[in-house]
């Protein structure tokens, strides 16, 4: 299992949508690829017909009734927002904006 | 534990009372809640500029146990945990005071509700006294990972307290509160209080609702109590067990009086041994103890038998995949539009994610979302991800069979004691510390540290004990005997 490029370092780091500084990106480098050789150890494992693990704990899909009940006021929900008008969320141009 | 004694008991030092016997205490009428409130307030300002749990203090709080008084004094009934000072977890919401999880990113955020813990502790006439500090959103081993501040060890405060409940520990080591909230992972809650000489129980995947704790890894978190005592640990057990509408995992089934488990009887126990928890770097002091913690359940009548659990080696690189997997997904919500920290003068949407992520999201936390993205991209999955799911249920596996043999099994819960600041130098060595504690997690079993006594150079050690799903009751029954014999009498050096 080779260890990671820079390039593979930031294909994740985009993928991730995490801005690194170039020391940052020097570290990940050198530290992820020693994690992921690590992880190369479970390649070994036995595996085959073994059902991954979706619940640690056996359990049925409950559902509950499909009634309106309170819940938290758009005011309250927007409160903790960087940017806001009114009511709403305010986010940046989606496309273009300046690339 | 001290026993009340009587009405006209002269309570001194209400802050080192357990939160059972300060509960007593307080409906007998020996102490006011406002008064043991005040004791704690009054050590939190003396000694925590040092220790550096609290992150923040609840400005209502004194409010809640004059009201708790106001009752004693009209003799309405009086709830559970009524007038007893608890410290929670920054990773768990609290209404309107702030909650940052340890992170820049939810720097000055006051959430808008209250977890259902919370709502579950107000319930039972407990007065949260303030959040407490962990590792940025609780990744981390040691509380070094905290953005906001540095919390130290009260054994020794040139040691870390553990991690990632580090603030948790610390706080109900150093008697700055009864009892506090933890949330565990992958040994968050055992490894510190094993490291600050305290009880602290994960419990079963899904036997506390999880609405209203910070998301790590959905799968694996769990909320559970930091206590001086076991008796406290079930108490505050009954409390905050249950189903909850909310959480979807949040298991049905009844929640006992888990205090009448602590009956002090073991016989006929059948403790399994897992040698796997006892082979390699394990340090000498920790083996000792260990024994000691054996010696005393057979003494008692508990049976030693020797199980193996063979995949435990890989339950560590395993953790370290599905845990960065689901946190690389939990935190796609910090983008810095609906809530958190954003970056100032963002071009575009792209550019607002990766800039306000960037700056405000702490190394080992980018870390994290980095691996776990890695292990979930595309052509990649069924390597990483996928392969440590299939090893996690050949881990459950290897517990189910063994617990066919035993009712509880009995580990050190960590190799060491606390270990200094800065002592971790590389992210794989600090993974280490969490190498017992978080195959548990992995397999979504209840476990349990108790203190069983210090080391040679006087840092308290903690006795594991894994049991059944739902079966807390087994495992708080085994601890309490342990505690009995074994527990630390001595107060920690730092603030006694």
């Amino acid at each position: 299992m080779p260890a990671l490029s820079r390039k593979e370092v930031e294909e994740i780091a985009l993928l991730a949508r995490l801005h690194l500084e170039p020391d940052e990106l020097a570290q990940m480098e050198i530290e992820l690829g020693a994690i992921v050789e690590y992880f190369a150890a479970l390649a070994d494992v036995p595996t085959e017909g073994v059902p991954p693990m979706t619940h640690a704990v056996p359990m049925d899909l409950r559902l509950r009734a499909d009634e309106p009940a309170p819940s938290m006021s758009s005011a309250e929900a927007v409160a903790a927002a960087p940017a806001r008008d009114g009511d709403l969320f305010v986010v940046p141009a989606i496309i273009g904006g300046g690339e | 534990m001290t026993e009340p004694a009587g009405p006209k008991a002269e309570i001194t030092e209400p802050h080192w009372l357990s939160a059972a016997d300060l509960a007593k205490h307080i409906a007998a009428g020996d102490v006011t809640a406002t008064r043991a409130f005040d004791a704690v307030v009054a050590r939190i300002r003396n000694l925590d500029r040092e220790l550096g749990a609290y992150l923040a203090l609840d400005g209502s709080a004194r409010a809640v146990a004059i009201e708790i008084d106001r009752k004693r004094k009209l003799n309405e009934p009086l709830p559970p945990l009524a007038g007893v000072p608890i410290a929670i977890k920054d990773n768990v919401v609290t209404r309107g005071v702030a909650t940052t999880a340890g992170s820049k990113m939810l720097a000055g955020w006051l959430p808008p509700y209250d977890a259902t813990v919370i709502e579950k502790l107000r319930a039972a006439g407990a007065v949260i006294v303030g959040k407490v500090n962990c590792d940025e959103f609780a990744m981390g081993s040691s509380t070094e990972r905290s953005a906001i501040q540095r919390t130290r060890n009260p054994w020794d405060t040139q040691r870390v307290p553990g991690g990632s409940s580090g603030g948790s520990a610390a706080a109900v080591a150093a008697g700055l509160c009864a009892g506090a909230l933890g949330t565990d992972t992958g040994g968050s809650i055992r490894q510190p209080a094993a490291f600050c000489g305290v009880v602290g129980l994960k419990p079963t995947y899904g036997r506390v609702s999880r609405w209203g704790a910070i998301a790590f890894a959905s799968s694996l978190d769990q909320i559970g109590p930091i206590t001086r005592t076991v008796e406290d640990a079930a108490l505050l057990l009954e409390v905050i067990a249950g189903l909850d509408p909310r959480d979807e995992t949040s298991i049905d089934a009844p929640v006992p009086r888990y205090r009448d488990a602590l009956t002090g009887d073991v016989a006929g126990l059948r403790v399994g041994i897992p040698f796997e928890y006892y082979e390699g770097s394990v340090d000498a002091d920790v083996r000792g103890a260990l024994e000691r913690a054996k010696a005393t359940l057979v003494e008692r009548g508990a049976l030693l038998v020797d199980v193996t659990l063979p995949h435990t080696k890989h339950a560590l690189p395993a953790y370290y995949i599905v845990a960065p997997a689901e946190a690389s997904s939990n935190l796609a919500r910090y983008d810095g539009i609906r809530f958190g920290a954003a970056a100032k003068g963002a071009k575009n949407l792209l550019d607002l994610y990766m800039k306000s992520r960037g700056a405000n999201f702490g190394i080992e936390v980018k870390r994290r979302i980095m691996l776990g993205t890695f292990a979930l991209r595309s052509g990649y999955y069924d390597a990483y991800y996928k392969k440590a799911q299939q090893v996690r249920t050949l881990i459950k596996r290897d517990f189910d069979k063994a617990f066919q043999q035993v009712d509880v099994m009995l580990t050190p819960t960590t190799p060491s004691c606390a270990f200094r600041f800065g002592a971790k130098t590389s992210p794989l060595e600090m993974y280490q510390a969490d190498v017992f504690t978080l195959a548990c997690n992995l397999a979504g079993l209840p476990g349990i540290s108790v203190p069983c006594g210090l080391s040679g150079e006087g840092l308290p050690i903690g006795a594991q004990l894994l049991g059944k799903p739902l079966d807390e009751a087994t495992l708080l029954r085994a601890a309490h005997v342990i505690e009995a014999a074994l527990g630390i009498a001595k107060r920690p050096k730092a603030v006694s």
